[in-house]
């Protein structure tokens, strides 16, 4: 099956992600070993979950790491 | 003594730190360590694929072998704030949150209506909610309805180093909440506002500018340290009474006449 490509918004760029989860954008993107949390669309989506994620044409996903913090 | 307690867990030191604005990694370490501080407030922001940035940043924190306190800086909603939370929960593996939802750009005054909201979400959802309010008392008490078991009132403003901008309020809840931790978060900026914090009462300080933006954050961090300890030897100690006229300390009686 040939992969979609969905225009996305990742941390608010526009992106083109070959990749049908949110666990397989993390990995086109660049992120595997990484300690991120995710959202898509303002939900959370725990890591368990990301695999089993679809991804649609606009949807925003917001990936976020440990920051210095007041 | 008794030892600062939140959550059931106990802690030696009551200064808790912010890992913000330091003018290097290496600074920031050396003043954690220098401050005693066990527990040192983190964030969420977003990571760029390749930069890493907040890799290398968790990597520094886990070596200090601290506890860590997410925030949920910068929220101005509920949903912000919840979701935040909900990202801080599995990245840092704690239920603690800093629970901050943001209702006034100038003063960075809590929405406290937004505030308890997100509280009892969270609360229900077996967070340990650690919540930046004001001094109110009504927001208090709604707030330990919501199922938090501490509060975190501010001093001043975010970033003021005005100190303690009203100690009638401040005074007034720890009387109301005798058995709460409370801890001032905000707006303290000299080890003395620390100390008259802790002499009033207060359980522990939650400060950051006051040590990442001082000349020599290291030095500074340790001397938060030495005032929050002395102010809370002194609250323990029972400070006297302020009165309003002079009361001679040395004896009257068997003053050499010497007219």
């Amino acid at each position: 099956m040939e992969r979609l490509t969905h225009p996305v918004l990742v941390n608010g760029e526009p992106r083109e992600i070959a990749a049908e989860t949110l666990a397989e954008a993390l990995t086109a993107l660049g992120y595997e070993g990484a300690v991120v949390a995710t959202a898509l669309n303002g939900e959370f989506v725990p890591q368990r979950k990301r695999a089993a994620t679809p991804l649609a044409e606009g949807d925003r996903i917001e990936i976020v790491a440990p920051r210095q913090g007041g | 003594m008794k030892p600062l307690e939140f959550y059931g867990r106990t802690f030696g030191s009551r200064l808790l730190l912010g890992t913000s604005q330091y003018p290097s990694p290496a600074v920031l370490a050396a003043a954690v360590r220098a401050s005693e501080a066990e527990i040192v407030t983190v964030s969420l922001r977003r990571e760029a694929a390749r930069a890493r940035e907040g890799q290398d940043f968790w990597r520094l924190i886990r070596d200090l072998g601290v506890n860590v306190l997410p925030n949920t800086a910068g929220c101005h909603s509920v949903k912000e704030a919840v979701t935040t939370a909900q990202m801080a929960r599995e990245v840092f593996a704690t239920s603690w949150i800093k629970l901050e939802v943001i209702g006034e750009a100038d003063t960075l005054q809590p929405d406290v209506f937004g505030l308890v909201e997100a509280a009892r979400l969270l609360a229900a959802d077996g967070f340990e909610v650690f919540p930046y309010t004001t001094e109110d008392l009504v927001v208090a008490e709604r707030l330990l309805e919501a199922g938090c078991k501490v509060l975190m009132p501010w001093g001043a403003p975010i970033g003021s180093g005005q100190g303690l901008n009203n100690p009638f309020g401040l005074r007034a809840l720890r009387a109301h909440f005798p058995e709460i931790p409370l801890v001032v978060d905000a707006g303290v900026g000299l080890p003395s506002h620390a100390a008259a914090a802790m002499e009033l009462g207060y359980d522990a300080i939650l400060l950051n500018t006051a040590v990442a933006k001082a000349g020599d954050p290291v030095a500074m961090a340790r001397a938060f340290g030495g005032a929050i300890a002395a102010g809370r030897t002194a609250y323990l100690a029972g400070p006297m009474p302020p009165r309003d006229m002079a009361a001679p300390s040395t004896p009257v009686l068997g003053r050499a006449n010497l007219t």
